[in-house]
């Protein structure tokens, strides 16, 4: 016996719902935009500049005591949060610090970091510091604008592609599809200020890269259908395209979705944030390829004519002057 | 045609067990580290009972690259320093006044009295007193200029000359400006490897990023800051006459002669000619030494040339003091007692053996022609490293099988075909990322555990069609047959897009970055080809031996 996730044959419509499923995109878009906007991102310092120091001790974390060793450093900006993980073991109590960069210094001076690791040694004596990272406010300034840079990279680059192997319309839905991703994607990073780094952008393009694979799909099985069924109305067509690759589309979620949870489980919580924007982009990019790439398609309609230009098409014209 | 040409069969089979081999060291991967490294210490000209039990370790005729494990794997320091070439540009124009004043004193009765002004670094301005003159001063500057050596071959001069009135701005022209730059770059990075090298850790990347910095990254290594304290040093070592003491720091120290502290009596101050006897440039050696009364101290020895030099000086100077001065800062400033022919001595200071240890690798790695900022840095513990990876393993290996099983429940038979190409593709991704030396970094884990989920996809478009295509009442061959085909499109756009994708991450990321890259890139090209020509080859070759009359996907 067979494990169907999907019934052989189906015959849902995408698009009865379609103003309301359309319109929660939308919705969802525009609320995350406002998150965006009043919450803000929890940058990393990969973005902000500064000093991040995870610490590991076999006493618990007592993020009072360790923020008052650290207050008469005067570092500015300091925030400590306890981090939490399945694969830790009972003794290991691991925690982030993170610090502002240091007025007038590129990275943090030496002095400074010893004088931190001091000051947590008098609470935790037995404390030690798997990681510190130091990035200077010139370097972060740049690596925002390599960010944006390849996400818009990424994003010219498929309209251009998709453009050149479909018509423009699909390159229109699917680049809707992949900003509402990415937005959507944002949107979750700002609601619960998950910590934004330089991996979560590589996420990001991983998400691009997956919902433009899954909407291809579609739109693929949608231009061999619009050469089969001549006659038949846009709306079926994409319709039944959508039926037809349906089975594949959660196939393919399904195991990508099953490997990803093993990791964000499992993985360990360096990369929890990366794995987990990657989870969520595919859950999102998944339900824009059915319903968002398409109704732009929909929309804005599609020329259906492939076969070669009307030889007599010069002529067409020929007896309006009469 | 479902079956296979044998040519194209053997192809296919050969190219998966290539590419298993190369993977293969990466299975025993410390036994095989131990072997290379140990074969690496032969080659090298040492021998040993030892070395050659540990090279042993592992035949030699098996392929013996491993996947390099990036920083936040194996741990050690991350460094991003950004040279100061404008230093370069300042002691360049300082050089280059003597010269000017020089020419235009020639000339006295024409420009009159020449007297430097201040100004930007990048600017040398010289006033001349005869307005007069303007137009013979800005000749006789222009004529100073060489031709610069470029690639391009067009001469253009290395300096640039205007003239306002009696002021007289000398400015470094532009070819020079970028063949300056590439020099000292160049010299940087030689520098910082002779210096990181003396150390001795293993493997150390030393890449030059951008048009003025350098990502240093090293393995192993406890602490950023240990690197740091190696790069940051200039180690400019000059000697120079005394011209007197002082406790003034305000004092003018008078024309060719400079000012500068003392490392071990804070508030003295030396005035120093500004022209060395010898500089660091023209040590042959130094290493730690200790002196009369035993304390650490810098044992050096000069040059043939330099040891001339600094031997007719003592001479002439016997019972005078001299500097010896380390990036404008008197170490010590010694008596000369006696004629020091031989060129070599020693330093004294109130050094550590750690500090003279460190002394004499600075010197013999030569100076750094400008002083490093340091942008970024990183230090990951080894033992943090070790917990990506297993974890990252564990995640790996329940999130593969998990996939099998589904495969296997979803797809019967075919799905365990597609399950035995994504063994084998897991294992071409290793065997290419070893071939090519890529560095495996932890979202370049990631990046292998999204392929495992999407190397299946390929598979999945696959045989979704060839189960469309069996409703249509085909036989199972051109059913097969056709699914192949008519997926074959759908695979290519959505491949090729997410490659994109992965070019543009390799090529604007950094780091982490840039591993996620790689491993996506290679998995999606690993995975297409098991894909359309591994799982095809297995239904093949299992379609004619059973022949089957019906089939279920």
């Amino acid at each position: 016996m067979r494990l169907r996730l999907v019934p052989e044959q189906t015959n849902i419509n995408f698009f009865r719902y379609a103003w309301v499923t359309f319109g929660a995109s939308a919705l969802m878009v525009v609320m995350s935009v406002i998150v965006f906007f009043v919450y803000g991102l929890n940058f990393g310092i990969d973005f902000r500049g500064g000093t991040s120091i995870r610490t590991e001790s076999t006493q618990s974390v007592d993020v009072a005591a360790y923020r008052e060793a650290l207050t008469p450093l005067e570092l500015g900006d300091v925030s400590i949060t306890q981090v939490f993980d399945p694969t830790f073991d009972d003794d290991q109590n691991v925690a982030m610090i993170r610090i502002q960069a240091q007025d007038g210094d590129e990275s943090i001076s030496p002095q400074t970091i010893l004088q931190i690791q001091d000051a947590l040694r008098g609470v935790a004596p037995d404390i030690t510091f798997p990681s510190v990272e130091s990035v200077g406010p010139k370097v972060s300034g740049e690596l925002i604008r390599t960010a944006v840079l390849a996400v818009l990279g990424a994003l010219t680059a498929i309209v251009i592609y998709i453009w050149l192997r479909f018509e423009w319309q699909f390159a229109v839905g699917a680049v809707a599809a992949l900003v509402h991703d990415v937005v959507l994607t944002i949107g979750i990073f700002a609601l619960f200020q998950i910590r934004f780094d330089l991996a979560i952008i590589a996420a990001l393009l991983t998400i691009v890269g997956y919902s433009i694979n899954d909407t291809v799909v579609v739109f693929d099985r949608a231009r061999e259908n619009l050469r089969k069924y001549k006659a038949k109305p846009l709306v079926e067509v994409l319709n039944l395209s959508a039926n037809e690759t349906l089975s594949r589309t959660i196939m393919t979620s399904g195991t990508t979705l099953i490997a990803l949870i093993a990791l964000l489980v499992l993985g360990g919580d360096v990369i929890r944030g990366f794995v987990f924007a990657i989870a969520w982009g595919i859950i999102v990019g998944t339900y824009s390829s059915l319903y968002v790439a398409k109704n732009i398609v929909l929309m804005l309609g599609v020329k259906r004519d492939w076969s070669k230009k009307d030889p007599a098409a010069g002529t067409k014209y020929g007896h309006i002057d009469t | 045609m479902l079956s296979i040409s044998y040519p194209k069969q053997i192809m296919i089979w050969l190219t998966v067990v290539v590419g298993l081999m190369l993977a293969l060291p990466n299975g025993f991967y410390n036994r095989v580290e131990t072997s290379n490294d140990a074969r690496a210490l032969i080659d090298a000209g040492q021998t040993s009972a030892a070395l050659e039990e540990d090279a042993a370790l592992w035949p030699s005729f098996l392929p013996s690259n491993l996947v390099n494990l990036g920083l936040d794997l194996r741990g050690g320091a991350h460094l991003l320093v950004e040279v100061a070439v404008q230093d370069v540009h300042a002691s360049f124009l300082e050089g280059f006044w003597p010269q000017v004043r020089d020419v235009l004193a020639a000339e006295r009765n024409v420009v009159g009295f020449v007297t430097r002004e201040e100004g930007p670094a990048n600017e040398l301005r010289v006033r001349i007193s005869e307005a007069a003159g303007a137009n013979r001063a800005f000749e006789l500057a222009r004529g100073l200029g060489r031709p610069v050596t470029s690639f391009t071959g067009a001469a253009a001069s290395n300096i640039d000359v205007r003239i306002n009135g009696t002021l007289l701005t000398i400015t470094i022209s532009e070819a020079e400006m970028s063949a300056m730059n590439e020099r000292t770059m160049l010299q940087t990075l030689e520098i910082i490897r002779r210096r990181i090298d003396e150390v001795g850790t293993r493997e150390p990347t030393i890449q030059r990023q951008g048009a003025e910095r350098v990502l240093v990254q090293v393995p192993g290594v406890g602490s950023a800051q240990e690197i740091k304290d190696l790069l940051g040093t200039t180690a400019q070592l000059t000697f120079n006459p005394v011209v007197a003491r002082t406790t003034n720091e305000n004092e003018s120290p008078g024309t060719g002669n400079f000012l500068v502290p003392s490392v071990d009596e804070p508030g003295l101050f030396y005035i120093l000619e500004r022209r060395p006897v010898v500089t660091g440039e023209q040590l042959e050696n130094a290493q730690l030494d200790f002196d009369q009364n035993n304390r650490p101290a810098v044992g050096f020895r000069f040059n043939t040339s330099a040891a001339r030099i600094f031997g007719d000086y003592t001479l002439a100077n016997v019972g005078s003091p001299f500097a010896i001065v380390l990036d404008n800062e008197v170490i010590s400033a010694p008596t000369i007692q006696s004629h020091i022919p031989g060129g070599s001595g020693i330093i004294t200071g109130n050094f550590t053996v750690e500090e003279a240890t460190n002394l004499a690798v600075l010197l013999r790695a030569g100076a750094l022609p400008a002083e490093l900022t340091f942008l970024e840095e990183r230090t990951i513990g080894p033992e943090l490293g070790q917990d990506s990876i297993d974890a990252g393993r564990l995640a790996a290996m329940v999130g593969g099988v998990l996939v099998i099983l589904f495969m296997g429940l979803s797809y019967g038979l075919f799905g365990w075909f597609a399950n035995i190409a994504l063994a084998i593709n897991l294992g071409l991704i290793f065997g290419v990322l070893s071939l090519v030396g890529a560095t495996l970094t932890l979202p370049g884990i990631a990046g292998i555990v999204l392929t495992v989920g999407m190397a299946v996809d390929a598979n999945v478009l696959v045989f979704e069609r060839i189960r469309e295509e069996l409703k249509t009442a085909k036989g199972p061959a051109r059913a097969i047959e056709l699914g192949y085909e008519r997926a074959l499109s759908a695979i290519t756009d959505s491949n090729f897009t997410t490659f994109m994708v992965a070019t543009i991450l390799f090529t604007l990321g950094s780091g982490p970055v840039r591993g996620f890259a790689i491993t996506l890139g290679l998995g999606i090209i690993t995975s297409v080809f098991t894909a359309i020509f591994v799982t095809r080859s297995l239904i093949s070759i299992w379609f004619a031996y059973r022949r089957p009359k019906t089939i279920e996907v």
